[in-house]
């Protein structure tokens, strides 16, 4: 039945090369830490992903109680850490694990830096990888101001202002981040937005490029 | 694969008959032992993910992410420190060859510097080398990059934890949880009966006078004299708010000398 099925839809798109791709590459020896042990540098890459899959997870359960407005999103955020059940344990890995993207997509990036990985014909995907980077210290950024504590109102003044400091756009960029002349509640409506939006969606299509290139290249021979 | 010649096709965006696999080199030049992804490597793969996931949850448990007070712009006490992965960034602006004159420095130039040579590393480094210890300018240059983040980073955190000291001269800031020696709350003093009764107080100094949200209490009357407070109890200081006592004045006198007697 399920083979009827699978024929039926594979007939008119031709889908078996999408997951036999995934599936038939081989992994060579030099970066499989069974063989050796070393070659557990090799998974920081894929550590990233499983953090960011966890965060992404973990943030959608968070959009279940969050309410972004500046009367409740406090309220909201005390709440689903004190009262709703497992709240704690939601929040908290959304919260440590935005640390730990930072800390193993540092750690996998020094990897490709140390190992040269980068050079031809892999220099496009280091570029890539480098914006993952920047989307990522946005959404930390833009992640750290939704509690709506004083943590999170006073280190995003700080950025704002810094931020303003920039010749010409500075006041553009400003105005662009805060919606207006004070941090207030059109700040949170927006970060609220390009954390849940913009951002996300700019990860996902950059991380898709990532993998597609790296499954067209193969990861980089030994050393 | 199922047979394509039974389908029609129409226009241009159709599907290929024929498509070419998108399936990546192999790696069978490589010396040694190659494996398949699918399954073996995903085997072992899942274990490196569950020591992953379990170091993590470990964590998660054991250190529940904070929350200070609501949002209160009005607060000029409270001293901004940005997320930690932030503060080398932060740090760098607190140099004053990086700050007021010369902040584009700060904010332009050296970050721009960094990012941007990190973000065009594959075109700067054109070399065919891939051994790190050959290519001794990039490596470098990445170690040197690393050495100034890490030590950026730890300035900001020894400079706030300095900064919040100083805010809290007894040094309560560093470990609110600890109770800070001095004399045990003597029990039969009437004013160790009125603290008893003060839920308000007890939220952020803790039921034991063991500090919390706000400092110790327990050597207090080391730090502050009796007007002192009294003074702090009925208008607030810092984040603590002004009225949070509730009982007579006779009441408050005799809690402000137990207080007092604390050292």
């Amino acid at each position: 039945m399920l083979k009827q099925v699978y024929d039926w839809v594979d007939e008119r798109l031709n889908i078996t090369p999408m997951w036999r791709d995934i599936a038939d590459h081989e992994v060579p020896e030099h970066v499989n830490p069974a063989h050796h042990f070393s070659a557990f540098v090799y998974c920081f890459g894929g550590l990233t992903f499983f953090i960011t899959v966890i965060q992404i997870l973990s943030g959608m359960f968070l959009t279940m109680y969050y309410v972004p407005d500046v009367i409740n999103a406090y309220e909201s955020v005390k709440y689903l850490q004190n009262e709703v059940a497992f709240g704690v344990i939601v929040r908290g890995m959304h919260h440590w694990g935005a640390s730990l993207v930072i800390v193993m997509m540092f750690l996998h990036t020094l990897r490709v830096f140390f190992t040269g990985a980068y050079k031809h014909p892999r220099e496009l995907n280091w570029v890539v990888g480098m914006l993952i980077f920047f989307v990522m210290l946005g959404l930390g950024f833009t992640g750290y101001l939704l509690p709506w504590d004083n943590t999170a109102y006073f280190a995003t003044k700080v950025g704002v202002e810094i931020a303003a400091t920039v010749p010409f756009i500075g006041t553009f960029i400003k105005h662009l981040l805060t919606g207006g002349e004070i941090l207030g509640a059109q700040t949170l409506a927006r970060f609220f937005a390009i954390h849940v939006f913009f951002l996300p969606g700019a990860l996902l299509g950059l991380l898709g490029v990532h993998f597609v290139v790296i499954r067209r290249q193969g990861i980089s021979g030994p050393l | 694969m199922a047979n394509h010649k039974n389908i029609e096709y129409v226009g241009d965006s159709r599907v290929p008959a024929k498509r070419v696999q998108n399936i990546s080199p192999s790696y069978a030049e490589f010396p040694g032992k190659n494996e398949p992804f699918w399954p073996n490597f995903l085997l072992k793969e899942w274990m490196v993910g569950a020591v992953a996931l379990t170091a993590f949850l470990i964590l998660t448990v054991s250190h529940p992410s904070p929350l200070t007070d609501k949002a209160d712009p009005t607060d000029t006490s409270f001293t901004p420190l940005p997320d930690w992965y932030f503060l080398f960034l932060y740090q760098l602006l607190k140099f004053p060859w990086a700050s007021g004159d010369w902040v584009l420095i700060g904010i332009i130039a050296i970050p721009g510097l960094a990012f941007g040579g990190l973000l065009l590393a594959p075109f700067l480094d054109r070399g065919p080398e891939r051994r790190a210890s050959k290519r001794p300018v990039a490596t470098s240059l990445m170690l040197i990059g690393i050495i100034s983040v890490v030590y950026l980073t730890w300035a900001a955190m020894d400079e706030h934890k300095a900064h919040e000291a100083a805010k809290h001269p007894q040094g309560e800031a560093a470990a609110p949880s600890q109770p800070q020696g001095g004399e045990q709350p003597a029990a039969d003093n009437p004013g160790a009966a009125i603290w008893q009764k003060q839920t308000n107080c007890q939220g952020c100094h803790g039921a034991e006078m063991q500090g919390g949200m706000g400092p110790a209490l327990t050597s207090i009357g080391g730090t502050l004299s009796a007007e002192e407070i009294k003074d702090v109890i009925q208008n607030g200081r810092g984040n603590m708010p002004p009225g949070m006592f509730t009982g007579s004045d006779a009441e408050l006198d005799q809690l402000v000398e137990y207080l007092a007697s604390l050292k």
